[in-house]
């Protein structure tokens, strides 16, 4: 009982950052229609910008957050701005090149500066773990980021639901014609949501960079990952990702304790497979009619 | 108050405004009426910019309006309650309502205009909690005339706010189409419900494949032989 509490809970904690991730990607899809193939290589953009304040300045991570995610959000602005907004026309394809294009660009920038070594950042708290009682232990650094995750989610949810900019971002991606009818600049929501989706991407980055590998490459397997989650959520929903991302940490952490790590990323396939037999719009995607 | 002058239009290849002159003043109601494909529509989705300019000049109180993006427009009082309603499903009522008055300008007058669209159409406050996509289809175009109005519109354009509707509902309707315009807002409305529209307009235009061919006023144009034959059937 106390294994199966022990990779629930270490499920949770993981799948919370999954959900930050997911939902960057289904806000940028849902306001644009475009799947954004470089989101892995911007969350890899903020695993760099966050090593880079905890070696050369001493922030500590998790603190930097306050620093990563307004700067993330102007780079996502920018790369609307500059990139995205001339192909929001374009044939799927075109977009697909471009997004994936950005993501190259980044990860080799990427390697021309700090090669393609694996970096650590290791804080004081790295390996600590607490005891939260009936012998389950929760890794400290998982938790902290798992509190953050919350809170940036609680506030997303709030300003998504309750500013009038909020919900000009909803009813863009809703309806985009209508929008601009309620004099709604479709232009500025998309560089909204892009900056939105690209804080959230860089700020999952800097939760997880205390324990994941930081190297170039990183970003394809979580693209793969948040467009999983996304999938399975359902396109554009921010509550489908937010499930969605929960639901993958748990399957993944659980699979790894009861059948073998080895095997974590099949399970999420097959799930994920199963749910695309069964809904194929996603748990809380509707049907395109 | 608008002016429309030789306005040319194509999608890709197909031409399907041709020199379209069209005038509407201040306190008026102005119908465009016209078959499936005449270019009313068009008309209005150029007046709003939602698509690429054509040739000619179309000019809100002075202004050029060739020169404005669709937000820009909205923010110069002209708004348009667009065909098939287009409500947004996943949003409430009231946050339809609210979206309505996204204008910076318009924010001060929110409670105001949510208590006075409430007034013309009470069935929106019993529903002030429901998605917009799950209501019915008279329910949604009594919203998006309401959110069309939580904007303070100088004039509110209308892209056939009957269609689908019964025909005690599009009497309904136009009736508080009449008692908006007598409010002070300006109408210029397009309607294959050639009777019923021109009953209520002051003066109206009447389009064919992309041209206007005939304008005057309501009740004149009800009492017109083609229009008699063409369009009302008698």
């Amino acid at each position: 009982m106390a294994v199966f509490m022990q990779s629930l809970i270490s499920g949770i904690l993981i799948g919370g950052v999954y959900a930050l991730i997911g939902i960057g990607l289904t806000l940028i899809f849902g306001v644009m229609r475009v799947i954004n193939f470089g989101h892995g290589d911007i969350l890899m953009v903020g695993m760099y910008l966050t090593y880079l304040l905890f070696t050369y300045l001493g922030i500590d991570p998790f603190v930097s957050v306050l620093i990563t995610f307004p700067l993330m959000f102007l780079f996502g602005g920018f790369l609307q701005k500059v990139f995205i907004n001339r192909v929001l026309n374009a044939a799927a394809q075109n977009q697909i090149l471009l997004t994936i294009g950005l993501g190259l660009i980044m990860s080799n920038t990427v390697m021309l500066i700090f090669t393609s070594d694996y970096k650590i950042l290791s804080t004081s708290y790295s390996s600590a773990t607490i005891q939260v009682g009936g012998g389950v232990s929760v890794s400290t650094p998982l938790l902290i980021s798992f509190l953050i995750t919350a809170g940036i989610t609680a506030a997303l949810y709030w300003f998504l639901l309750k500013t009038d900019t909020g919900q000009a971002i909803r009813a863009t991606a809703q309806d985009r014609e209508a929008a601009q009818l309620m004099g709604i600049n479709v232009k500025r929501m998309s560089i909204l949501a892009f900056g939105l989706g690209s804080a959230l991407a860089g700020t999952a980055g800097a939760l997880i960079a205390p324990t994941y590998y930081i190297f170039p490459q990183v970003g394809a397997v979580f693209t793969l990952k948040a467009f999983v989650i996304t999938v399975l959520g359902g396109m554009g929903s921010v509550v489908g990702a937010t499930l969605g991302g929960i639901l993958i940490g748990i399957t993944e952490s659980m699979s790894a304790v009861y059948i073998s790590s080895g095997w974590k990323d099949v399970v999420v396939f097959v799930l994920f497979l199963l749910v695309l037999l069964f809904r194929p719009s996603g748990l809380m995607g509707k049907s395109r009619t | 108050m608008l002016r429309i002058d030789k306005l040319n239009f194509a999608y890709g290849d197909l031409k399907v405004l041709w020199d379209v002159d069209l005038e509407v003043h201040e306190g008026e109601i102005v119908t465009v009426v016209g078959a499936n494909g005449a270019g009313k529509s068009t008309t209005l989705k150029n007046i709003s910019r939602l698509v690429r300019p054509g040739s000619g000049t179309i000019r809100f109180l002075g202004q050029d309006l060739g020169r404005l993006q669709p937000h820009q427009v909205v923010e110069a009082g002209l708004i348009q309650v667009p065909e098939g309603r287009r409500i947004f499903p996943e949003m409430t009522v009231m946050e339809n309502l609210r979206m309505g008055s996204y204008v910076k300008g318009t924010r001060g007058d929110r409670e105001r205009n949510i208590a006075w669209v409430f007034e013309l159409f009470p069935r929106l406050r019993e529903r002030e909690k429901q998605l917009g996509g799950t209501m019915s289809g008279g329910e949604q175009q009594m919203l998006a005339i309401a959110r069309g109005l939580m904007g303070n519109p100088r004039l509110l354009l209308l892209d056939e706010p009957s269609l689908g509707l019964s025909p005690l509902l599009v009497k309904n309707i136009f009736d508080i189409l009449t008692g908006i315009n007598r409010q002070g807002v300006t109408i210029l409305l397009v309607e294959q419900n050639v009777y019923q529209s021109l009953r209520i307009s002051h003066r109206a235009y009447v389009m064919e494949t992309g041209r206007v061919v005939l304008t005057g006023q309501g009740d004149e144009l009800l009492a017109n032989d083609h229009i008699r034959k063409a369009y009302l059937g008698m």
